[in-house]
This record gives C-alpha cells, sequence and structure tokens, in this order.
C-alpha cells in the first residue's frame, strides 16, 4: 500500500518503523529536515520536507496516488486539515491523531464530514489500556480481545510458585485449568511453547484466556491479589484525566498529584469526584503525607519518564504490595527496564502504533475473514491476532488435526455463540466464529496466512 | 452616579404604579365600594410626577453596576411608599407608618401584617394588598424590562439586583427577553393555581387573591384564618403550588425543554427536596398528637412546611401552640428559605449548597493541606468570586440580623418574639412565633421598630447589597 505519515514525532517514527517493516511504500512528511534525514538514513521511505496540509507539499508526495494518509502532527488541527485536504487531492483513507479531550465528543458528528476513516485518541487508548491493568492487578500487561471476552495477559512467575517446573501439558491435568500459554519469555530469549515446555520461576508467560478463566487462573496460581479500591496518580495529564474517569465510574476511589495549580484547578473541576493534590510527586513528604503506603495502586504518568521510573521504583520500595504502573513515553531502553521494580509498563506510542497498524492490516485485508485486531505480545516478537470468520473459505470445517499449521503460529481460542473455548485436534473453524491467533510470524492478514503454504491442507 | 438615568428608570416605576392601581380601581366598581377613590389621586400624582421623568435625557445611557444597585433599591422604597397612599388616603389604616409597613409587606412578597382584622378591610384595598405580593414576586424593574425598552444596553444589572440567588444568568439570550419568559411562567402557574382553586369551589374574588399571595410566596390572607377557614382541598392545592413557586423558573424552562435529565441534575432543587421532606416527617411525628389522626398532621405539617419554607406565610392552624421541636425546625427553614430565582425569600437553598460545599473543601484541606478542589454544583464549577460574594453575604445577613433584634428589644417583648419577628421580616417569610405568630400581627410594636422591620423586608427581598449601596457615601459621589 501506498501510505503517507504526516509528522514523525515519537508516535510517528514508531508507527513508519513498523509500516516499513511491512513492506509497504511509505512517504514521510514533516517541517523538520534533520528528522527527516535520520529517518532517512535508518529507514526504507521517501522523505519530503514541508506542511502536512499544504497542498503542493501533499501533491509533491503523490498524494493522488496513495491509499492511506495518516496526520500524526503534535497539532489537532493541522492533523484533521491534512487530512481534509488529502482527501480532496484523491488520497483513499485518512487516519487523524486528535488527542484534545475538547475534541472528544464532536469528532464522531464531523468524521463523516472530513472523509476521515479514523479519528485515534492517544491518551485515551492508554487510559483504557491501563484501566485493563488494574482490573487484573496480578497481571503484567492486559489486552482484550472478542469485545472484551477474551484477555490476553502476561503474568511473571514468582519464586516458589506452583508454576515453577511444570510442564505446560500439565496445566490442564494438575492445575485443571484452560489458559493458554502462547509466549514464554526467558531472560532475553521468547519461546512459543509446545506441550512438553517446562516453566520455571522467573519466566514471564502470556497466556490467552476468557475473563473467568484467568480469574481462576490467578486463584489457583496463588495470585489473588486483593481488589484495588485506593488509587494513586502522580502527575495529571490527559491520560490522568481519562482514566480517573473510568476509574471513578467503577468505583475506586482515586487521588492525583500534580505539581502545576492551574492545572490541579482544571482537574478538580472536570472530576469532582477526584482528590487532587497539589504537590510535586517526587517529593517524598508529600507522597507521606498523602499516605501512598496505603494505595492499592500507584501510578507514574507524568511527562518525564526518568521520573516516572525513579517514582515507581520508590513507590515499589514503600509499598510492595501495591500495583505499580509506570508510563514511558519515550526512552528506548527496554530491556533496562525490564529488571526494574517498576511494575507494568505502558507505552502510549507503541499503543497508538498498534491501534493503526491494526487498521492499516484491516484495510489490506481481503474482506472474507476480516482481521478485528492484533496486539503485540513480546515486544515486537509475538502476536496475537483476532479474526471474525464471515465468507465461507476452504478452510473451515477442517479439523485441526488435519490442518498444516505454520510453525510458530497457535489457534489460541474461539468463540462461538458468546462461548470462548481452547480448541484441540477435533474442532475446527466455523463460520461466524472469532478466532484468536498467535504467531511469531509478521505481516500476517487473512487467515489463511496461518496455514503453511509450501504443504497446503 | 448617574441620577438622570437612575430618575428616569424610577419614572417607570411610578407609570406601572399608576397602571397597576387601576386594577384595584375596577375592584372598587364592580363591589361599588366608596374606598377606590383613594386610588384616584394617587394614579394622577404618580403621571404628574412620571411623565416628567421619563422624558428625561441622560447623556450616558449606560446602566453600570452601581446605578442597577442603586435604581433598584430607590423603586422598592418609592413603590412601598406610594403603593401606601391608597390604605392611607382611604383612612382603611389611619397610621402612616402602618400603611408603609403594609405596603413594604406586600411589595417584598413577606405577608407580615399590622391588621388585627383583615376582614375590616374593603375588597379593592385587600385586592390590592394581595395584588402587591404579585408584582412583587417576579419584580417590578423585570417587568418593565419585559415591556419596555430600556435606555442603553445591559439591563441585567437591574435584573441582578432585583433577582433572588447568588448568580444571576440569563436563560435566553436577551435580558428583556429572559424577563418575558419568566413572566410568561410566573402568570402561567399563577392562572393555573386560580383554575385549581376555583374547582374547589372558591369564591373568585378569594381564589385570584389567595393565587396571587402564593404566586409572590407572600401569604397575605383575605381572612382572619388565613387559610384555616377552606377545606382540605383549598390547603393542598395552596401547599403544592407554594412548593412550585419556591423552585428555580429555570427548572420550569427545562420542563419545557423537556431536559429532564439535567433537572434531576440539579442539586439546588434536590437539596430543596431533602429538605422539605425531612422537615415534614419530623415535626408530624413530633406533633400528631395535636391531631385526629397522622393524616391530618401529615395534612397541617406539610402545609406550614412549604408555607415557611418558600417564605409564604401562609396558615391553616397556630403552629405557635406546637412542641419546641417543631417550631424549632420552622424557624430554621425560615433562615434556609426557596431556591434561587424563585419568588421566594430566606438565604436560599443554592447559596446554603455553596457555603456547606465550601466549609466541607476547608475540612479537607486540615487533612490534606494541598489539596485542590473547585466547588460544583450541579455539575458546574461555582467560581471563588461567588463564594467570597456569599461569605460577605452571610457577614452581612448576620450583622444587619444582630442589629434588627437590638434595637426590636428596646420594645420589650421576649426573646422569641424579637428573633422570629426578624427572622420572619428578614426572610420575608411573614408569621414569626409568640406575639408574631400566625395568630398575632405587627400592630403592637413601636414606630421605630416598625421602620427597622421595613428596612428588614426590603433589605431581605432585594438580598442586602442594593439597600447597603444606598448607605454608603461613595456611590453619591460623582467619580
Amino acid at each position: 500500500m501506498n501510505i503517507i505519515v504526516v509528522g514523525c514525532g515519537k508516535v510517528g517514527t514508531t508507527l513508519v518503523k513498523e509500516l516499513a517493516a511491512e513492506k509497504h511504500s511509505i512517504v514521510v512528511i514533516d517541517t523538520d529536515p534533520e528528522k527527516l534525514e535520520e529517518i532517512g538514513n535508518t529507514l526504507d521511505v521517501m522523505c519530503v520536507e514541508g506542511h502536512g496540509e499544504s497542498a503542493s507539499v501533499l501533491r509533491e508526495a503523490e498524494v493522488d496516488d496513495c491509499d492511506l494518509l495518516i496526520a500524526m502532527t503534535r497539532s489537532d488541527e493541522i492533523n484533521l486539515l491534512s487530512c481534509l485536504i488529502a482527501k480532496k487531492l484523491g488520497a483513499k483513507n485518512t487516519i487523524a491523531r486528535v488527542r484534545n479531550p475538547i475534541y472528544a465528543d464532536g469528532i464522531n458528528l464531523i468524521k463523516d464530514d472530513l472523509g476521515l476513516s479514523l479519528a485515534i485518541n492517544p491518551e485515551l487508548a492508554a487510559a483504557n489500556e491501563i484501566s485493563r491493568l488494574l482490573r487484573f492487578p496480578s497481571a503484567i500487561q492486559v489486552e482484550t480481545f472478542a469485545k472484551g471476552r477474551v484477555e490476553i495477559m502476561k503474568y511473571a512467575i514468582p519464586e516458589g510458585s506452583v508454576l515453577d517446573e511444570l510442564r505446560i501439558h500439565q496445566l490442564r491435568t494438575h492445575l485443571k485449568t484452560t489458559v493458554f500459554i502462547c509466549a514464554v519469555e526467558r531472560g532475553d530469549e521468547v519461546f512459543v511453547p509446545t506441550g512438553d515446555f517446562i516453566l520455571r520461576e522467573g519466566d514471564i508467560i502470556s497466556f490467552v484466556a476468557p475473563i473467568k478463566v484467568a480469574n481462576d487462573f490467578f486463584a489457583k496460581v496463588g495470585a489473588v491479589a486483593s481488589k484495588i479500591k485506593n488509587v494513586v496518580i502522580l502527575g495529571g495529564g490527559r491520560i490522568t484525566y481519562y482514566l480517573t474517569k473510568k476509574l471513578l465510574e467503577s468505583g475506586l476511589r482515586v487521588k492525583i498529584i500534580e505539581i502545576d495549580k492551574e492545572r490541579c484547578e482544571e482537574l478538580s473541576e472536570l472530576l469532582p469526584d477526584a482528590m487532587i493534590i497539589n504537590g510535586d510527586g517526587t517529593n517524598n513528604h508529600v507522597l507521606h503525607e498523602e499516605r501512598i503506603e496505603n494505595a492499592d495502586a500507584v501510578l507514574s504518568l507524568t511527562g518525564v519518564d526518568e521520573q516516572n521510573v525513579l517514582m515507581s521504583i520508590y513507590a515499589h520500595q514503600q509499598v510492595p504490595d501495591a500495583k505499580i504502573i509506570t508510563k514511558i513515553k519515550h526512552f528506548d531502553f527496554d530491556d533496562v527496564l525490564r529488571g526494574m521494580p517498576i511494575g507494568s509498563v505502558v507505552y502510549p506510542k507503541h499503543i497508538t502504533a498498534d491501534y493503526i497498524l491494526r487498521y492499516v492490516r484491516v484495510m489490506q485485508n481481503s474482506w472474507e475473514a476480516s482481521m478485528e485486531s492484533l496486539h503485540r505480545i513480546v515486544d515486537d516478537r509475538v502476536e496475537a491476532l483476532e479474526f471474525r470468520i464471515r465468507q465461507q473459505s476452504e478452510i473451515l470445517g477442517v479439523t485441526f488435526a488435519d490442518l498444516n499449521i505454520r510453525k510458530g503460529t497457535l489457534v489460541a481460542c474461539i468463540t462461538r455463540n458468546g462461548e470462548t473455548f481452547t480448541p484441540g485436534g477435533k474442532d475446527s473453524i466455523q463460520l461466524g466464529d472469532t478466532v484468536i491467533v498467535v504467531t511469531t510470524h509478521k505481516g500476517i492478514s487473512r487467515l489463511e496466512q496461518i496455514l503453511d503454504s509450501e504443504m497446503g491442507i | 452616579m448617574n441620577f438622570k438615568l437612575v430618575f428616569k428608570l424610577n419614572g417607570y416605576i411610578l407609570l406601572f404604579d399608576a397602571i397597576a392601581m387601576l386594577l384595584p380601581g375596577l375592584v372598587a366598581l364592580c363591589y361599588q365600594e366608596r374606598a377606590g377613590f383613594a386610588f384616584l389621586p394617587v394614579i394622577l400624582l404618580c403621571l404628574a410626577v412620571g411623565i416628567p421623568l421619563i422624558c428625561l435625557r441622560p447623556k450616558n445611557k449606560e446602566l453600570y453596576a452601581r446605578e442597577g444597585l442603586a435604581t433598584v433599591a430607590i423603586a422598592w422604597v418609592i413603590m412601598s411608599i406610594i403603593g401606601a397612599l391608597p390604605f392611607f388616603f382611604s383612612r382603611e389604616i389611619p397610621n402612616f407608618v402602618d400603611c408603609i409597613f403594609e405596603t413594604a409587606s406586600g411589595f417584598t412578597t413577606t405577608g407580615a401584617t399590622i391588621l388585627r382584622d383583615v376582614e375590616k378591610l374593603s375588597h379593592c384595598m385587600l385586592f390590592w394588598r394581595s395584588f402587591t405580593h404579585w408584582i412583587g414576586g417576579m419584580g417590578v424593574l423585570m417587568f418593565v424590562m419585559a415591556i419596555a425598552p430600556l435606555a442603553g444596553g445591559n439591563n441585567m444589572q437591574l435584573m441582578r439586583a432585583e433577582s433572588p440567588g447568588p448568580k444571576v444568568e440569563k436563560i435566553l439570550p436577551k435580558a428583556g427577553m429572559t424577563a418575558k419568559a419568566l413572566y410568561g411562567i410566573y402568570i402561567g402557574l399563577t392562572v393555573l393555581q386560580i383554575v385549581f382553586l376555583l374547582i374547589g369551589r372558591m369564591p373568585l374574588f378569594d381564589a385570584v387573591t389567595t393565587a396571587f399571595g402564593t404566586a409572590g410566596t407572600g401569604g397575605f390572607g383575605i381572612r382572619n384564618t388565613s387559610i384555616g377557614g377552606y377545606g382540605e382541598y383549598i390547603q393542598g392545592v395552596v401547599t403544592v403550588f407554594m412548593l412550585l413557586f419556591s423552585v428555580n423558573f429555570t427548572i420550569y424552562f427545562l420542563l419545557i425543554a423537556g431536559k429532564f435529565k439535567s433537572i434531576w441534575k440539579n442539586e439546588e432543587l434536590r437539596m430543596f427536596a431533602v429538605v422539605v421532606i425531612t422537615s415534614i416527617l419530623f415535626i408530624t411525628l413530633n406533633n400528631f398528637k395535636l391531631f385526629g389522626g397522622f393524616f391530618e398532621a401529615l395534612h397541617h405539617s406539610a402545609f406550614t412546611v412549604a408555607s415557611i419554607i418558600s417564605t409564604s406565610g401562609f396558615s391553616t392552624v397556630d403552629f405557635n401552640l406546637w412542641p419546641a421541636f417543631s417550631k424549632t425546625i420552622l424557624v430554621l427553614l425560615m433562615f434556609i428559605g426557596a431556591c434561587a430565582g424563585s419568588t421566594g425569600g430566606g438565604i436560599k437553598v443554592s447559596r446554603i449548597l455553596i457555603l456547606l460545599k465550601s466549609l466541607s473543601r476547608e475540612f479537607m484541606t486540615l487533612i490534606h493541606p494541598r489539596s485542590v478542589k473547585t466547588i460544583n454544583v450541579s455539575g458546574k464549577k461555582v467560581d471563588d468570586d461567588t463564594v467570597k460574594h456569599i461569605n460577605a453575604f452571610m457577614m452581612c445577613y448576620v450583622l444587619i440580623f444582630a442589629a434588627s433584634v437590638i434595637l426590636i428589644s428596646l420594645d420589650g417583648y421576649s426573646f422569641e418574639t424579637n428573633v422570629t419577628a426578624v427572622a420572619a421580616t428578614l426572610n420575608n417569610v411573614g408569621p414569626g412565633l409568640d406575639v408574631v405568630g400566625p395568630a398575632g400581627n405587627f400592630a403592637d410594636f413601636s414606630i421605630l421598630s416598625k421602620i427597622v422591620f421595613i428596612i428588614n423586608m426590603i433589605c431581605g427581598r432585594l438580598e442586602l447589597f442594593p439597600v447597603i449601596i444606598l448607605f454608603l457615601p461613595q456611590t453619591w459621589k460623582k467619580n
């Protein structure tokens, strides 16, 4: 596909990287020549210097021939404007990043008039992810499939866990649970495990399961954290706003510590039920005055990554039982962060890039079996894909024992008539199913691609 | 101070008075009463002074805050004096201060009276007395705004000064349109009540005057027993309408527009409902032994609570004879008063609500010294200026209250009488307890006390500040 990306900030660059890896032909438009040069040097993309809302610049980027324009600049207005102009100039689809909460309600009203295919709000997406994490405090990471019926979660096996030295096929026999472990991280290595794989303490497992089964699993491995009631959020940005709104609706108590007085007043007006504290979250006097030790969850969501990491480490030290979540904006050293006691890490730029990537794949995907969503489980190495089977296909009705599925690819879950189960050899995919596939292969966009292409059925 | 503009606006008030007095004149014609002739010289006087005033051409037509406040305060004083003249000329109330007391009590919708025997008054005077309630309920300048295109641009100053509540806002883009809409609702509800009363076989004259008294939440009855002599149906209708008139009129606007969710979310209305219901329950439980049965007690308790919290002051029974607990609740209700933007008096529910919220904010900062909290009412932020304004209002209120009680106590009545008499006049309720209870009246107070009451009533109706501004020397300076 021909894709134009306007603006290459943090999210834009991440996105371009991902799209380039999927072999799309990409044109990047930005006003900053230095950034363009950097991207041009590291990635196989074309760079155009100029304003994304300028028609002549868009023409230079051959907008009339492009399948998708993604506007990712800092300004919502420029994003909307360049999408509108691009659409007039012949772009087939447009995606704009619109993050200002003030536009949140209005954007759906004008989406069609602007010819906008998708408006993405990175902060809202990040807030949703965090609120999912808070529902399963034991998990490191939580994502949803099948409209929230199936969750994909990460869990670190602690010392002395019943899972230690357990073979994966013993999960069913010993623990009587049907969770489906689809990836295991051990140190720097990532495995897509078979039934004989032996789990060790310290492993980070990723598994797919319906919500009930997941709860049951956490109970059986002794990882039932008490339900989260008191949440302390450090930093009062947009993510905090969206998140707090969500949390208050589900009856949690939220305390926000924000350093800027004016922002505090704004938040207090927007979120009358939250307690807003005007203070510096890096000041431990403030944290203790506000009884951080009584919190069930501490979220470091300020705009400064280093601060977030430090505050999370401190919070973990002070309240070892609390759920800690750390937001990382740019910081690229995932390996460094992995060893740190900073709880779950949330990367808004990845969340946004994933969201758009999912859309791009669904777009290019043939129409008989459309992909609903995509999640990356272990950084970029393992992906989980959700397909909804809408059309007849040669793959339907064939039992899994007879299907020749690619190496490193598994069918994790099938949702049929509202019930979710893990398929065995005798099961088959039917019309109307929602299927979740876990794979180490990149670029899968059709269900048929899970088959080994050389051997056929 | 732009005197010319203030005089011009007061010219409209005189003209309005002249027109308003035609109605009791008509009543006098119907009943063939000689007392009706008392209105004639007053109407002529109003026209003679009012028309030249209207013809004044002020250089600056802009109405600023101080002119707005002063105009309203002066207008209410003039109205009280002019309105008193017919009583005086007809000799039905011989003492002139008493006449002014009765008229001020009418216009400010207080309903306190110096008459020992109301039934002695002629029909046209009774009608005029009740009609002053109806005029004063919504406000005279509001009426002028609704019909006359006033000079200058922003008439909101007048509306703010005359409408009750901490924060007066337009419900329609133009001040004139807002005034018209509010009067529309006001007239509509009044007519509705008259119809309901007529269904209950109430005589037309009684129905109209009772409806006027209820609409303005005033409380002048035309019988010595107030509403006590009528049947239970009529008392019920009056109960319901007293409550209806003490609700913010914006609610009816939302009702017509079908915005039920906003009504449900209105915190002032909720608090008002909670206060009314709990008060009725507690009082009923406290006094039901005095009545024939639980429902009779409930009926009279509901009527009295509605009458006091709406600051009407009608009565069906003498609540002065009730137990102390019931009486105490009633006195507290006098202070709370009706909702902002209604025709009722008192401190207003929304002020109490904001005060309580700012108090809880203060408590929270004791525990969390760094916490930041804006005060929200019905999902809208109340800015700190409004909170400050309300604090000043409360302080002022307490000072005026204390000063009045001290002055009244010179007459030598009981403490209960003095405090409730001031509470009843400053909150525009009408009857208090003891000597000024529903069965009593204000006739025996000294001239000084009566003047204090008159000032209290006007202060209460205009919510203190417009009256206080008249006493500030700065107001009268040129710069």
